[in-house]
């Protein structure tokens, strides 16, 4: 299990999170939903171990990812930031092989090369295999960047919007394979979204953040109500049950903007 | 939860069938590319300093060179082991360590315009050459202008990695403090420079042309301990710096320390300029142009692309001091000259047909 107990995390005296509890068995889909600013990113990070909670604590199975070496971080949890530079010319495979970067030294190792080939022909990449990544399209580019986190063979995965900026087919298949592989490769899968409809359809689990603080947690019946929807994101919504799919229909802005502080955080 | 689409391990498992994907088979032909290509860039650098050891003011036969190599031959022996040798060896060396320092620089910075010189580390060598010229006047050894120079290269090196510290190691403020540092030695080597005498103005001016001439071999061992050392480590450290071009969050989930790989880098990377500048003085160009040249042709992989820089900056500087002692021989043009004439054009011509495909 992957789990987060008591994160405070607060940047520049502002605080960002708040006490915040997580957690993620094997074989799950968790999604964290909210508004923006809301905390999504920064509990992701916080879990991945790249911001380091002034309180509160991280497990990966049992152990303290600030104990472990961050190789062995790497072997456990993979993380997909939300978006990835690329300033030099670096082709998909090579992107991709460095997924693979906590097995190996310098060279990579056939099995290495082998696992990257399969995920490339798997999510249908092989056409842009030798191609930049700066060649591609937003879309293109996301799968390549999933691949790549796909390779790195965790238990744990970790997507910050992995569906952000992209069309309808590309947001789909983004998210069927991430449910696949929670399905076969029994991967905890943690992930912030902003489309409740997508989030309630691919996830086990919701939890909604708002202001820093897990204000609802369960399944996506349990979650996403649609006074819950007006209470954090201030927006009228009307949410139906049909052919056991929640459907968020949203209508209209309600009332002040939740976000704005009511007196100062 | 419905996620209907064919499985991954349905589709792996058909490409796993295929008994090697088109994409491994493609995969390893850069690999071998890049082999090849460093393969040639090292008979390539051979090749041009041998040639340059066979030309020059004097005029000596090729077969008198290669007997003086081996025999003591009076004059042109001499000349050979004195003079040519070592110049060749420290122009490529210089070369080599500039185009590796502008490639780690580049890459550890995450910024294309990155060298040694845009970062101030070679205007502070400039200032620390020209602080021994000076104040030691008279007296001033080779030495002593060398070790000025690379005292005042770490200093700015030391200074952007304290101001990194304290700004959490953003690229954008190390380049900004790099430009900071560049513009304040400039101004205090030009004030030096108002209040120097003609003699010492005329000294100035030379070392900041960027010179050969001041060769032997004392200084090129000195610039090959410094140069090279820091060599393996960077090396070894390759495929951290191909994981670090997409970013440093990426980059910690992948097992790397983003900042504790910088600091010792940009530290390595400023003791290479160091080593490279302060016996040569300020052969800029080459660091900026030598990754960027070796990187549009066999793209970003730093296995492949710190070693090719420095083979290419290396021939580079060859090639340009052996034009630079023949071309108006038996005058001597400044080799700083010299690899911006050549290195520009050839800089300018794969920037215009860019259409770099894999080998």
């Amino acid at each position: 299990m992957l789990e987060a107990r008591g994160i405070i995390f607060a940047y520049k005296g502002h605080k960002v999170l708040d006490a915040v509890h997580a957690d993620v068995e094997r074989g799950e889909v968790v999604s964290v939903v909210g508004p923006n600013g809301a905390g999504k990113s920064t509990l992701i990070k916080c879990i991945a171990a790249i911001h380091k909670p002034q309180e509160g604590a991280v497990r990966i199975d049992g152990k303290d990812p600030l104990v472990l070496s961050r190789r062995e971080v790497a072997k456990q949890l993979a993380y997909l930031p939300q978006s990835l530079l690329c300033r030099f010319p670096v082709s998909v495979f090579e992107t991709v092989l460095s997924g693979r970067r906590p097995y190996f030294s310098w060279r990579p190792s056939r099995k290495d090369v082998e696992k990257v080939e399969q995920i490339i022909e798997a999510l249908a990449l092989s056409p842009l295999a030798t191609r930049d990544m700066d060649q591609l399209s937003g879309g293109q580019r996301q799968k390549v960047l999933l691949a790549r986190v796909l390779v790195q063979d965790t238990s744990y995965l970790l997507l910050d919007e992995p569906n952000a900026g992209l069309d309808l087919r590309h947001q789909l298949e983004i998210l069927e394979t991430v449910a696949a592989l929670a399905r076969e490769k029994e991967t905890g899968v943690l992930m912030a979204l902003h489309d409740l409809n997508l989030a309630a359809r691919f996830s086990h689990r919701i939890l909604m953040i708002h202001r820093g603080r897990i204000i609802a947690e369960g399944t996506p019946f349990e979650v996403i109500t649609g006074e819950r929807i007006r209470e954090v994101y201030g927006v009228e919504a009307q949410v139906t049950r049909s052919n056991g799919h929640l459907n968020v229909h949203v209508l209209r802005c309600a009332g002040e903007d939740p976000q704005t502080p009511a007196h100062g955080l | 939860m419905t996620g209907g689409c064919a499985t991954l391990r349905d589709r792996g498992a058909q490409a796993a069938t295929r008994a090697r994907p088109a994409t491994g088979r493609a995969a390893h032909r850069q690999v071998e590319g890049r082999s090849l290509f460093l393969l040639l860039m090292a008979l390539l650098l051979v090749g041009a300093m041998a040639i340059g050891l066979c030309v020059g003011a004097s005029g000596i036969s090729t077969a008198d060179v290669l007997l003086a190599l081996v025999r003591d031959t009076g004059r042109t022996h001499d000349i050979v082991w004195m003079l040519r040798l070592p110049r060749i060896l420290m122009a490529a060396l210089v070369g080599f360590g500039l185009g590796l320092a502008g490639s780690v620089f580049q890459v550890v910075l995450r910024n294309p315009l990155a060298s040694p010189f845009t970062l101030g580390v070679g205007s502070a060598a400039g200032f620390g050459a020209v602080t021994v010229i000076i104040f030691f006047s008279p007296g001033h050894h080779l030495i002593g202008v060398a070790v000025g120079a690379f005292v005042f290269s770490l200093l700015s090196a030391a200074v952007m990695i304290a101001v990194a510290r304290m700004k959490q190691a953003s690229s954008e403020t190390m380049i900004l403090t790099g430009i900071a540092l560049m513009f304040l030695f400039s101004a205090l080597t030009s004030l030096f420079q108002y209040m120097g005498t003609m003699q010492q103005v005329h000294e100035i001016v030379f070392w900041f042309f960027g010179s050969l001439s001041r060769a032997g071999w004392r200084e090129v061992g000195l610039a090959a301990a410094m140069i090279l050392s820091p060599f393996p480590p960077l090396l070894r450290a390759a495929w951290d710096f191909n994981i670090l071009i997409h970013g440093d969050e990426s980059a910690a989930s992948l097992g790397v320390h983003p900042k504790r790989l910088r600091m010792w880098a940009v530290a390595a990377a400023s003791l290479i300029t160091a080593g490279a500048i302060c016996f040569t003085g300020v052969i800029g160009f080459v660091g900026l142009v030598a990754p960027h040249i070796t990187r549009m042709i066999i793209g970003s992989d730093h296995r492949f692309l710190m070693p090719g820089s420095g083979l290419m900056g290396g021939l580079i500087l060859v090639v340009a001091d052996t034009v630079a002692r023949t071309a108006w021989s038996p005058q001597v043009i400044p080799i700083g000259i010299v690899s911006s004439f050549i290195g520009v054009p050839f800089f300018a011509f794969l920037l215009l047909k860019r259409t770099r495909e894999y080998w």
